[in-house]
């Protein structure tokens, strides 16, 4: 005798395919159809017309605006300013320098992201310190043979990245350090964290900005000018660096007190406690936060356009204002917007795959 | 990081001159005019494509390179925003302050600068669409007007109105691009801004031929460049740098005649400005051909007026208040003997 159990019979064909998705995900309930329905109807009465500018009425080559006439998106505007998007005004002969500086900075991001690299700790070392020096001579020149090219040269999406790179590289060591001084038990060290954190937390950005490069130069001796840029650098740096350094004390609060008390046990000094046993957790459980403050750090760098800086968002406007494109503004601020849409997605992706990568079961999160 | 920012400040600090040692020599020495500017206003200061600054206010600027150094390209544009301009100019960030700056007693006897004259007469006014039939400012009677916020252009209008004794609701906007759209959408029945920056917003109009300006102009807004109180040798050189684009205009010199006009002129008047007899650079510390270089390199007043504003340019404007005095209009320059 056999048994043989009866081929299993096909599902009903309501419930698999493409109908079988459709009505568990849209029409599940009346409710949901309707609001399927409804949502549908609005996404495709606004987005037809959206791709339909963008990609289908729009124009992509030529050289004047006489180019743009088919009514959709007009490109040429920013293809024909591509250069000075990317690169603000940097002198044509000199850009292999931005790029070799770019393509270094990327390179060596890359090599950290990617799981399979050895030698991490080199790149980082290099990219933490050496890197910075050398990106400064190769940005700045005056010296080593390459011509100087002033800082008002400079703009674009380059300009955003030096921004927002010498904010990130030089505000987590500075709120490492003031967030373990605003735990310090000496009264000194910790008053004085505390209140220039809160200064600066107590400030908007826009005023740290305003005060860099409006009430800054009277107070230097007559004659004697710092750089824009420098000022604003400065400026962003601190303000960060406050607010990094209350991401990172709520970190360090998280850690089970548990953890302090047994490195004291082990004899353990201060900074051993600190670097070996309570950062390595407490930076783990501070991701999220600390990325949060970068991506938040690197859309207000598009403030320096108020002190007159060129940055991504300025050259964008200025563009708009050359007689010769004008009514372009849209195209302009469209790609502005992926842009720095692209930057800030990447950096929270990279954020996500660090999490699952670090998460070894401990921390209050299962 | 932190060796970067020191090094980075040493060399920043130390490329710096010093602005009290006479500008002219700071200027000579550093080999370029560092000339304040806006962050773009189209027909005064703006990049283009390629990276060059292009406007009336940018070419006084390079008019004062080509009298000081012999060549107009030896400007270094800093853009500014209206609210750091004066300290950028007082703290030595800058030379020559060149954008858009509106001549006031204020601004004049206050802030420790001095205006080197006018290279734009503007004036507040009003667009309406040509639907609604106005034919002057007065019939506004209840209208919502569109303005940009925190202007003189606010103030302006409420003097104006209530001297008037007109009512009307102003609907501020934080930029005048936003403000020009939204009269365009129809939120406002009038908008009001100087007229030389109403005239490009309207090209962007949707249909601009449907707009148009009512005849009042509610304010004098006389543009000019601006140098620092207390070095009058540099004073007199921006002065002097506009007149002589005024005065070559007068005499019909242009960049395109002004070899010709060296060689073969025998006006005296045309001998003096390209330095061949009279004061030539004489009490500026210039060269003897400093006229001369800037009809040259930069053109007279009327030529940088067409091609940046004028009928050269997407801007379209009348010569207005800013054709000669002998064609009906301010521009007046003192003669150059």
């Amino acid at each position: 005798m056999k048994y043989e159990l009866q081929p299993a019979m096909p599902p009903p064909s309501n419930l698999i395919g493409v109908v079988g998705w459709l009505r568990k995900n849209l029409f599940n309930g009346p409710f949901n159809s309707v609001a399927t329905i409804v949502v549908g109807f609005f996404l495709i009465s606004f987005m037809v017309p959206v791709i339909q500018w963008i990609f289908i009425d729009s124009d992509w080559v030529g050289d004047s605006r006489d180019a743009c006439n088919s009514g959709g998106a007009c490109w040429v505007f920013i293809i024909s300013r591509l250069d000075q998007f990317l690169y603000g005004f940097y002198p044509e002969a000199e850009l292999w320098r931005l790029q070799l500086a770019f393509i270094l900075l990327i390179g060596s991001i890359v090599w950290l992201v990617m799981p399979q690299t050895p030698k991490k700790g080199l790149v980082a070392v290099w990219l933490l310190v050496i890197y910075p020096v050398v990106a400064f001579f190769l940005l700045y020149g005056n010296s080593f043979g390459l011509i100087q090219v002033e800082t008002h040269l400079w703009g674009g999406l380059s300009l955003t990245l030096v921004l927002a790179v010498v904010g990130i590289v030089a505000s987590l060591p500075l709120g490492i350090v003031l967030a373990l001084g605003r735990q310090s038990e000496m009264p000194i060290v910790r008053s004085v964290c505390v209140i220039f954190i809160e200064i600066w937390r107590g400030v908007p950005l826009i005023t740290v900005l305003f005060m860099a490069s409006v009430m800054l130069p009277l107070f230097f001796p007559e004659g004697m000018s710092f750089d824009k840029l420098l000022r604003a650098l400065i400026g962003i740096t601190l303000f960060q660096s406050a607010y990094m350094a209350e991401v990172i004390r709520g970190g360090l609060q998280a850690i089970p007190k548990g953890q302090y008390e047994a490195a004291d046990a082990l004899g353990l000094g201060y900074w051993q406690k600190m670097i070996l046993i309570i950062m390595p957790q407490a930076l783990k459980l501070m991701i999220p936060g600390i990325v949060n403050t970068f991506i938040a750090l690197f859309k207000d760098t598009s403030l320096v356009l108020i002190i007159g800086l060129f940055d991504l968002l300025a050259i964008g406007q200025a563009a708009n204002q050359d007689p010769k494109w004008i009514g372009y503004s849209t195209e302009s601020y469209l790609f502005v917007a992926l842009m720095f849409w692209v930057f800030c997605f990447s950096m929270s992706r990279y954020s996500q795959q660090l999490e699952r990568k670090l998460h070894t079961g401990h921390g209050n999160r299962a | 990081m932190k060796k970067t920012l020191i090094s980075a400040a040493t060399l920043m600090v130390a490329m710096t001159g010093t602005a009290m040692a006479g500008t002219l020599e700071t200027v000579k020495e550093r080999g370029a005019v560092q000339c304040g500017v806006t962050s773009g206003v189209p027909g005064f200061s703006v990049p283009d494509d390629k990276g060059n600054w292009k406007g009336l206010d940018v070419d006084l600027c390079r008019a004062v390179a080509a009298a000081v150094l012999g060549d107009a390209s030896k400007v270094k544009f800093v853009p500014l925003n209206a609210k750091e301009r004066f300290t950028a100019l007082v703290s030595g960030e800058v030379d020559v302050l060149s954008r858009v700056t509106t001549w006031t007693q204020t601004r004049d006897t206050q802030l420790g600068i001095n205006f080197a004259g006018v290279n734009y007469y503007d004036g507040q006014g009003f667009l309406v669409k040509n639907e609604l039939g106005l034919k002057s400012v007065k019939e506004l009677d209840g209208a919502t007007v569109c303005v940009q916020s925190g202007t003189t252009t606010e103030l302006n209008m409420a003097d104006y109105f209530r001297a008037e004794g007109i009512s009307y609701t102003p609907v501020v906007f934080d930029t005048n691009d936003q403000a020009a759209q939204a009269f365009d959408s129809g939120r406002c029945d009038s908008f009001t801004t100087d007229l030389s920056q109403a005239a490009g917003l309207r090209t962007r109009m949707q249909d601009p031929s449907a707009v148009g300006a009512l005849p009042e102009v509610i304010s004098k807004e006389p543009l000019g460049p601006v140098v620092r109180q207390g070095d009058d040798t540099w004073f007199n050189i921006v002065k002097w740098s506009h007149n002589a684009m005024l005065n070559a205009e007068e005499l019909g010199i242009t960049s395109a005649n002004v070899d010709k006009m060296k060689a073969e002129s025998t006006n005296p008047n045309v001998k003096r400005l390209v330095g061949l007899d009279g004061p030539k650079g004489k009490g500026m510390d210039l060269a003897d051909d400093w006229a001369y270089q800037i009809v040259k390199q930069v053109g007279n007043y009327g030529e940088a007026y067409e091609r940046n504003v004028g009928k050269g340019s997407p801007l379209g404007l009348d010569r207005g208040l800013n054709a000669l005095w002998n064609q009906g209009g301010l521009q007046y320059a003192p003669p150059m003997r």
